[in-house]
């Protein structure tokens, strides 16, 4: 290219605030990123032409065309595997598993490879790969469409996992996640896909490993990802109520885990209650509890509590309602956290 | 109603079957000749080079099943009755190519360049991979059956979309057509034109399980044309024809008309590793027969034949060889100190503050044991 014509340096185009999906955050933060980053590649099954069962490819095919945004044919493994091959020859993949549960067939290729390869190779071998997946129930799916699969993949040492709470988080998050060298794992709460917020678009703010506080609270540490970011903000709003002012905290990474953010606001608090619809049984709320005891135990008014799914496979639709934690569950569980003497 | 079409009209099945008997360029006794179909036996230079690194990787095989037998190595699962396959596949890579090798393939790195030592980083047990990948053009040898299949497609079809003049040859066994992977990874690539070379060398077992329990297809290169991919069988104990038949794949690959599946029709002389017993599932006569039909013996007896070499030359040549192995022994016989705080530095680009305090506590650790044992005796 020649000075001439080069394109003239313009400052980044400043969108004002408008209401924004969480599925819309998230197909302008993979338009952003292609746009910014000649070596994004977006590929997975429906994400091209279709642009993907949830609309979050939408119009990218068109736009950088085929090259940078295709459909594969329909292989889990292949397409984790060929990202990792794509990222040792310099590209950075952001691939779609459909479904939660229909990401299990990448299993090997997730656990076994794009985690340990960069360990493997003594750091030689960087491998930049996003693996986006829609998970979680709550919107009436048929079985295999609800799964909580992130303790599968916190349980990786190599993986990074994320989980945005909001649209605004959903579009950081997932430009973070673009630019981070190591492989994340980028968990979408389809239930909140089309839940809007009034936000400003921006990769800056909280870096992709830190946990934020989303309402700031003095008495009990409402523990939150994802899905239940929302369900634990609108039990904390019914806590008033009671007279409880709860602090909820979005974990954002759920590995690594923030300690500092954490640990500070239950030190404070003194009490905790961590959220998932995972089932609780050596879910990632144990190890949470477990992590917040070791470290806050002097500090605290009673034990940490969970509020998670049922140890049950997940229910079909007419009866996830019974499986999946909300507000009443929640502000049980608080009642539970031993307020009176005679309580312990 | 919907007309359904199928795709890859032009090419027509038959195009894709391989030959019904496997394609030789050098028949057992060294004589050229055989049914070698399009190969074209390769000039004295590369049939020299291709004796040359099947004799060096012969010896550095039997020193590596020796160190294990001396506990210097964790496990060695030897590629020995393979020699051809292995020296035959490298040598047709250009520089610019990717190999993607398997536990049993450390002859095959060996012969890409990676020192000795390093290629026996993983097996010797200090880290999972010795070498640089970029340095050789090398993956990390993979031993998740088949897993390794993908990474080549990726690694190909991201070359394409770059517009790099790269193939990926990737090696797998008879066993490895089974999984999952395999078949993926032929459809992929097959629907990306990626320029992969599959290489199946198929040494009979997939550990004690013989090749009659492994699949009912006449052939394995006959599943090609399930993924429209066009397939070679052919004399994997033959040098020359491997190299050819790599050769003209990678080619091939190389000029964008996309993969290629072969089928080397090999043995595996030693059991899976040293830690294995043959003799429980195979008898003894069979890996007699295959000794006979030795790679380097034949090519030996041709380049002899056709005055390539002489005794001089293969007395110069053995000498190479025995240098190595004794360069290899030395190096292996050093006790190796792996450095435990590195099990912290890789695991993410930067270790996380969780794994600064792990690394932090097994240092204390560590210093408390050395105090404990440097501590005068009262």
């Amino acid at each position: 290219m020649t000075v001439a014509s080069a394109p003239a340096v313009v400052p980044p185009r400043v969108r004002p605030p408008t209401p924004v999906s969480m599925a819309a955050a998230l197909n302008r933060a993979l338009a952003d990123s292609l746009a910014a980053d000649e070596r994004v590649v977006v590929f997975g099954e429906d994400v091209g032409t279709l642009g993907g069962v949830f609309r979050v490819t939408d119009g990218l095919a068109a736009r950088f065309g085929e090259d940078r945004v295709f459909d594969t044919p329909l292989a889990e493994s292949a397409i984790v595997g060929s990202a990792i091959g794509m990222a040792m020859n310099g590209l950075v993949p952001v691939v779609e598993m459909q479904f939660d549960a229909f990401a299990y067939p990448a299993f090997e290729q997730i656990t076994s490879h794009l985690a340990k390869i960069h360990n493997r190779t003594r750091g030689k071998v960087v491998l930049p790969v996003v693996i986006r997946i829609p998970f979680g129930g709550g919107i009436g799916g048929v079985e295999h469409h609800s799964d909580s699969s992130e303790a599968y993949y916190t349980h990786t040492p190599g993986l990074r996992v994320v989980a945005p709470g909001t649209p605004a988080d959903a579009y950081r998050l997932l430009r973070q996640a673009i630019e981070c060298p190591d492989p994340v794992i980028f968990l979408e709460p389809k239930r909140r896909y089309w839940s809007k917020e009034t936000a400003v678009l921006t990769p800056d703010g909280p870096p992709i490993d830190r946990a934020v506080v989303r309402r700031p609270g003095t008495d009990v540490t409402l523990i939150a990802y994802g899905g239940m970011v929302a369900t634990a903000l609108e039990a904390a709003e019914a806590a008033v109520e009671e007279d409880w002012d709860v602090e909820v905290i979005d974990l954002r990474s759920l590995s690594p885990f923030d300690d500092v953010t954490l640990t500070e606001s239950v030190r404070r608090t003194g009490r905790a209650v961590i959220v998932h619809e995972a089932p609780g049984f050596a879910g990632y709320g144990a190890e949470v509890a477990a992590r917040l005891t070791e470290q806050c135990f002097h500090y605290l008014q009673a034990p940490i509590l969970r509020v998670t799914g049922l140890d049950i496979p997940y229910p079909p639709p007419h009866l996830e309602r019974f499986h999946l934690p909300n507000t009443d569950r929640i502000l049980d569980a608080i009642a539970r956290l031993q307020w009176e003497e005679d309580d312990a | 109603m919907t007309t359904l079409t199928h795709p890859g009209d032009t090419a027509t099945a038959e195009s894709l079957l391989p030959s019904a008997a496997p394609l030789q360029l050098i028949d057992q006794d060294g004589h050229s000749g055989g049914y070698h179909g399009e190969l074209t036996i390769p000039g004295p230079a590369v049939l020299r080079s291709l004796h040359r690194h099947m004799v060096l990787g012969r010896r550095f095989d039997t020193q590596a099943t020796a160190l294990t037998k001396q506990g210097r190595l964790a496990v060695y699962p030897s590629s020995r009755g393979q020699d051809a396959c292995q020296v035959g596949a490298v040598l047709a890579l250009r520089d610019q190519d990717w190999l993607f090798p398997t536990y049993r393939d450390s002859v095959a790195v060996l012969t890409r360049g990676v020192p000795a030592e390093e290629t026996l980083t993983l097996l010797r047990g200090d880290w999972h991979c010795g070498y640089d990948p970029y340095e050789y053009r090398v993956a990390p040898q993979c031993t998740p059956l088949a897993t390794n299949t993908v990474h080549a497609v990726g690694l190909a079809h991201a070359a394409r979309l770059k517009k790099q003049d790269a193939v990926a040859l990737v090696l797998l066994g008879d066993g490895a057509t089974s999984e999952g992977d395999t078949h993926e990874a032929l459809n992929f690539a097959a629907v990306w034109k990626a320029p992969v070379v599959f290489l199946v060398q198929n040494n009979g077992y997939a550990i004690s399980v013989p090749l009659a329990k492994q699949t009912a297809a006449p052939t394995l290169a006959a599943k090609g044309i399930g993924y429209g991919v066009p397939a070679m069988l052919i004399d994997g104990n033959d040098a020359a024809a491997v190299y050819a038949a790599v050769g003209a794949s990678v080619e091939r690959a190389a000029a964008g008309d996309g993969p290629t599946l072969i089928e080397a029709l090999t043995y595996r002389i030693e059991a899976h590793t040293n830690a294995d017993d043959a003799t429980r599932y195979r008898a003894s006569e069979e890996v007699s027969t295959w000794l006979g039909r030795d790679p380097i013996a034949r090519l030996e007896a041709h380049l002899r034949a056709r005055h390539l070499l002489d005794d001089a030359a293969a007395g110069r040549l053995a000498a190479d060889a025995e240098r190595l192995a004794d360069d290899l022994r030395q190096r292996m016989n050093q006790d190796v100190n792996p450095d435990p705080a590195e099990l912290f530095e890789h695991v993410y680009t930067h270790p996380t503050a969780a794994l600064e305090r792990e690394r932090a506590a097994l240092r204390a650790e560590l210093r408390e044991l050395a105090e404990l044992t440097t501590e005068p005796a009262s």
